[in-house]
């Protein structure tokens, strides 16, 4: 490779080093990586099962030695493919890509939905390194698709709190209500949120009425990674390479698309349903 | 050019972020004189599945494949844009030449400032893709896009051809008002350790750096074939290779890969960067270098 841009945007292949099962039908996808083990939370990588699509997918650890992860869900044929793997397959990588989130304030609110505490799990990890005490939601549907909840437990202590629309754990009903009733009872200065684009969009609602900072991490159709197709745009972002993590202010910028429309593959708007 | 008032010479390649209207807005915010779309069609079109696109040697790999909503959806982003005073160039292909027309004319009613033939896309069959390899349909395109056309017709022209001035002429013929030059350099990424072709579609069009001479060559030859202006696009990356464009014999640029470091800011640096260059050389306008590095 010559010195044209950075080799992140080439493609490279690892191995597997661990293919874990996680909560319901989710796997983690572990390998050995040093520019993914340089990534900062919130960032992404492009990762290929050679049989199906490449696909975005947030990095879930980032080990100074060098060992990262990803949190896959299988929900289509790309999704399914990677589950299917194991240790030892070989898998392409691009990037990792995207801003990350960014540190600020000293009270935060994490609110993770699904596979989103995946992304806010390696951001907790920064904060508590650095003192900070976090508070984390972590919703799933029901008590079987809680992911992580025993790393989170063990990282926040107490300072996890688990939410689930059936109310077989922990809090009964949405996480963006479940938060907002934090709110009312302690001072928070940044709210941090990933997962289902509804609920991140409840989220944001909330916050805005407290006058509360958010950062979300966004999902949009990633195509080409490095900003240059277009497939991703939200407003005038591209999810790729100006976010995946956006601001409160660009939020309301974007406020017409976030929680409601999507572009599909071919650029026509879609519903945002989930 | 071509009939065309643009505040400067710089414009983005078909393909590069076209696919909404505030995409192309921050791009003429970023500093362009102009914005082209993605090469829009008629059906809607999904394109192709990733990966499509790897960085290699000297410039990137892409095979989108074509996605876009198909023209008329897209007539409201290009009234959204009008409407903001954004000078607009549409690209697009068709399937056949009847398709050519239908979908230039969709485009010329909704007040496109230019159209842009895509008879040059390397990633799709060849009917869509690259009815621009022979002369004769070219000319018969570009004709009958001309036919319905109510803005200048700018043809599109691929590198992958033994004789690029035989198609610029062709197209010339056909009544085009200026050529672009050129579309990507199909090439191919393999990886040593899955032992496949990377891309999803197998082969590419490769741009970026790389690209540059070849397209620097094409504009260079193309400058003596006919007499219609030329857009340059191929590898741009600055001022420096914006201005070899124009003294090569192109009256404009369209850069693409380069906004993949730079940023949308990138048009409005190139842009001053010519502008640059024209005053400390003593030029006063763009036109006075235009394919001076021919001589006499």
């Amino acid at each position: 490779m010559s010195d044209w841009r950075t080799e992140a945007e080439a493609m490279r292949v690892v191995r597997l080093t661990k293919v874990k099962e996680e909560a319901g039908d989710m796997r983690s996808l572990h390998f050995a990586d040093e520019r993914c083990s340089e990534g900062v939370p919130g960032q992404y990588v492009m990762i290929w099962n050679p049989a199906a699509e490449e696909v975005p997918m947030s990095l879930a650890s980032i080990g100074e030695d060098g060992n990262v992860s990803v949190v896959v869900r299988p929900v289509g044929e790309s999704t399914e493919a990677l589950c299917g793997m194991s240790a030892g397959d070989k898998i392409g990588l691009r990037g990792p890509f995207g801003n990350g989130y960014v540190v600020q304030g000293s009270s935060p609110l994490l609110v993770a939905g699904g596979t989103g505490a995946a992304s806010l799990r390696p951001l907790a990890e920064e904060m508590v390194a650095e003192g900070l005490k976090p508070t984390f939601i972590l919703g799933a549907r029901s008590k079987d698709q809680l992911l992580m909840t025993e790393s989170l437990v063990s990282l926040l202590g107490e300072n996890l709190l688990t939410t689930t629309d059936d109310g077989s754990h922990g809090y009964r009903g949405y996480a963006s209500t479940y938060a907002d009733q934090l709110m009312k009872e302690k001072k928070y200065d940044m709210i941090y949120t990933c997962g289902p684009e509804i609920m991140m969009a409840a989220v944001f609602q909330v916050a805005e009425e407290r006058g509360i900072p958010m950062q979300a991490s966004l999902d949009r159709y990633i195509k080409c990674a490095v900003g240059l197709c277009g497939s991703c745009g939200l407003g005038p972002y591209r999810v790729c390479k100006d976010g995946p993590v956006f601001s409160s202010e660009q939020l309301r910028e974007v406020r017409n698309e976030f929680g409601k429309s999507r572009m599909d593959p071919s650029g026509r708007a879609i519903k945002v349903d989930h | 050019m071509a009939g065309l008032e643009l505040r400067n010479p710089t414009m983005n390649a078909a393909g590069v972020l076209g696919i909404s209207a505030p995409l192309l807005k921050r791009i003429y915010e970023g500093g362009a004189g102009a914005v082209v779309t993605k090469s829009l069609g008629g059906p809607q079109r999904m394109g192709h599945s990733n990966p499509t696109l790897v960085s290699v040697e000297g410039g990137a790999l892409n095979a989108m494949g074509l996605p876009n909503p198909g023209a008329e959806y897209f007539v409201e982003m290009i009234r959204e844009l009008k409407g903001d005073g954004v000078p607009v160039v549409a690209s697009f292909f068709g399937g056949s030449i009847e398709e050519f027309r239908d979908v230039a004319l969709v485009l010329s009613e909704a007040g496109v400032d230019a159209l842009e033939v895509n008879v040059s896309c390397p990633n799709v069959a060849e009917e869509m893709g690259m009815l621009g390899a022979d002369p004769m349909n070219t000319e018969k395109v570009t004709e009958a896009v001309k036919e319905v056309a109510k803005s200048p017709v700018i043809v599109k022209l691929s590198p992958n051809v033994t004789d690029i001035c035989e198609i610029a002429r062709a197209a010339e013929r056909g009544g085009a008002d200026a050529i672009t030059a050129v579309n990507t350099l199909k090439g191919l990424a393999v990886d040593a350790d899955l032992r496949r072709p990377i891309l999803t579609n197998v082969t590419g069009g490769l741009s970026g750096p790389a690209l540059k001479p070849v397209a620097l060559r094409c504009v260079w030859e193309i400058y003596e074939a006919v007499e219609i202006p030329i857009i340059g696009c191929g590898g741009i990356s600055n001022w420096r290779d914006a201005v070899e464009y124009l003294l090569s014999g192109a009256t404009a640029v369209e850069i693409g890969t380069a906004a993949m470091d730079g940023g949308f800011d990138i048009y409005g640096k190139i842009a001053e960067g010519i502008r640059e260059y024209l005053v400390e050389n003593g030029f006063k306008e763009v036109k006075d270098i235009v394919g001076l590095a021919h001589g006499g």
